[in-house]
């Protein structure tokens, strides 16, 4: 895969973060699934969002995709609120899941025009032929999506996460399902993406290596709160853990605890 | 509006149907499989009674009828290729509205419809000597009618299907079976009991074949009925727009949309 062209420049400079959450909450009847979850992702920046599996990530995502309303909260992508303006800010989000994959029955290139159409992205043919390039799907552009491998599937749904070129880009365990190599190549060109233009990242993942090696800043979450907050990388000495795992595990232990006296 | 979002809703369609014969099959088989069954009957009833009009009244009947359930399921299939290919987390996460998803969809209905009404226009008149031009002037308050009814129709099941889950699609499929009883299409109104009548007159369809059947007989065509049938449709056209918003802010509300397939929610 080969990272995308342009200035290799982090956009730090913008004042208007890509993603601010303020006060986000989610209740299923009794279950507080998120719970007065405030943060932002400024644009150039990617932010790892960790935690035990129920710990409300998903849900959060969910939330700042549109698919579920938040019970109270506040959501702005660009300064623009999602739920005054839905459409205005989903038009400059994009997001890829394993739980999402595009349609089995389209080829790779309909996949990508169909969302693109949706995106209205401009020159759409120019930009399918690049994204095509950028994520090493040239050869597939004909193969329906529901024939390719993990792998090459995670690498369409990515494909159509930066059709667009997001301004907010949500990365719900993308490297999930792929092999070490391939999936050094996705961060290779996701952090590529980053730092060509002014997109903030917010990536979650089970792999504490990878959200070193690719996160900014890492906000760790449990039982639908932000316990965490902090660089990847100094994060695990602030609190007495050897490694990022070491923290992970700390913090899900702790989780369980809680639920165990709840 | 954004036309480029309703188009890619149409093309992705559009995809579907270029690579798959067995979606385009559909779209004629069943009209032409009704148009012999029905061609022969009415051919074989003609020859027991000295007057011809079984042809134009019950085959026109029938095929009117399936011009009605073409325009629904255009636009219930269309949609249940996003049930079958677990898309809705895609497509609803994007910046398409509900409008431009259903506006995409109701095109792909009319698309559907204007293809199975020539299929059945050029069968009947070839195999049967039926025309449709028989019916005069008020063959277009009819398509009107129908094609508005099948929309809403078409519009009510999907938002069905949203609310209760993928497995509710077997619910969609009979809906024009169970209103045909009472939409009067291969007798009179009149012929009912007075608690089915009473239904007749909310279905904008019983209005057409009431129509139609005066046509056949030489009457003038009943402008102020159809009048009444049109604003019916309209009506229920907007209910049924109405149905799906609120339901698709139920899915919204309760994250059915994002755990669509468990269907938790039904």
């Amino acid at each position: 895969m080969r990272p995308p062209s342009g200035p290799a420049i982090k956009a730090k400079m913008t004042t208007v973060p890509a993603l601010s959450v303020e006060h986000l909450a989610k209740s299923f009847g009794e279950l507080r699934a998120v719970d007065d979850v405030s943060f932002h992702v400024n644009a150039g920046e990617i932010v790892g969002l960790v935690g035990p599996n129920g710990a409300g990530k998903t849900t959060t995502i969910n939330m700042i995709l549109g698919v579920l309303a938040p019970t109270s909260g506040r959501i702005e992508v660009e300064g623009v609120d999602l739920k005054a303006e839905r459409s205005r800010a989903l038009a400059r989000t994009n997001f890829a899941a394993v739980y999402a994959p595009l349609p089995g029955n389209l080829t790779v290139e309909q996949n990508l025009r169909v969302f693109g159409m949706i995106y209205a992205v401009p020159k759409l043919s120019e930009r399918i032929e690049q994204v095509l390039e950028e994520f090493d799907l040239v050869r597939y552009r004909k193969t329906k999506a529901g024939v390719l491998s993990s792998g090459e599937g995670t690498r369409l749904s990515l494909a159509k996460a930066m059709i667009n070129r997001p301004r907010l880009l949500l990365l719900d365990e993308p490297t999930a399902s792929i092999d070490p190599s391939t999936a050094r190549d996705i961060r290779a060109n996701i952090s590529g993406f980053v730092d060509a233009g002014e997109c903030g990242v917010l990536w979650t993942s089970h792999n504490m290596y990878e959200v070193e090696a690719v996160c900014d800043r890492v906000l760790f979450m449990s039982r639908g709160k932000i316990l965490l907050e902090g660089d990847p990388k100094t994060l695990p000495g602030q609190h007495g853990a050897a490694s990022l795992d070491d923290l992970f595990v700390a913090v899900a232990h702790e989780a369980l605890k809680a639920d165990v006296r709840a | 509006m954004n036309p480029s979002r309703v188009f890619a809703v149409v093309l992705r369609q559009f995809y579907l149907y270029r690579s798959s014969p067995q979606r385009i099959l559909p779209i004629f088989l069943f009209v032409a499989i009704d148009i012999l069954l029905w061609g022969f009957l009415t051919r074989y009833l003609n020859g027991l009674s000295h007057v011809n009009y079984f042809v134009p009244a019950l085959l026109g009947a029938v095929l009117l009828w399936d011009f009605l359930t073409r325009a629904m399921q255009g636009i219930t299939t269309a949609f249940f290729e996003d049930v079958w290919s677990r898309n809705f987390l895609n497509v609803f996460a994007t910046p398409i509205r509900t409008s431009e998803y259903l506006s995409g969809l109701v095109i792909i209905g009319v698309i559907n419809t204007v293809i199975s009404l020539v299929v059945m226009f050029v069968m009947a008149w070839a195999l049967f000597g039926l025309s449709f031009l028989a019916y005069g002037w008020a063959l277009g308050p009819f398509l009107a009618v129908l094609f508005l009814t099948g929309v809403a129709l078409g519009i009510l099941g999907t938002a069905m299907v949203l609310r209760l889950g993928p497995a509710s699609e077997w619910l969609v499929w009979p809906i024009p079976t169970l209103l045909l009883p009472f939409a009067g299409a291969y007798y009179p109104i009149s012929s009912l009991p007075g608690w089915m009548q009473a239904v007749s007159k909310a279905l904008p369809p019983s209005y057409v074949f009431e129509g139609m059947r005066a046509v056949v007989a030489g009457r003038p065509a009943p402008w102020g009925e159809l009048a009444i049938a049109t604003g019916l449709a309209c009506v229920y056209l907007l209910a049924a727009c109405l149905v799906f918003a609120a339901t698709y802010r139920f899915a919204i509300r309760t994250g059915l949309i994002a755990r669509y397939s468990a269907e938790t929610v039904s």
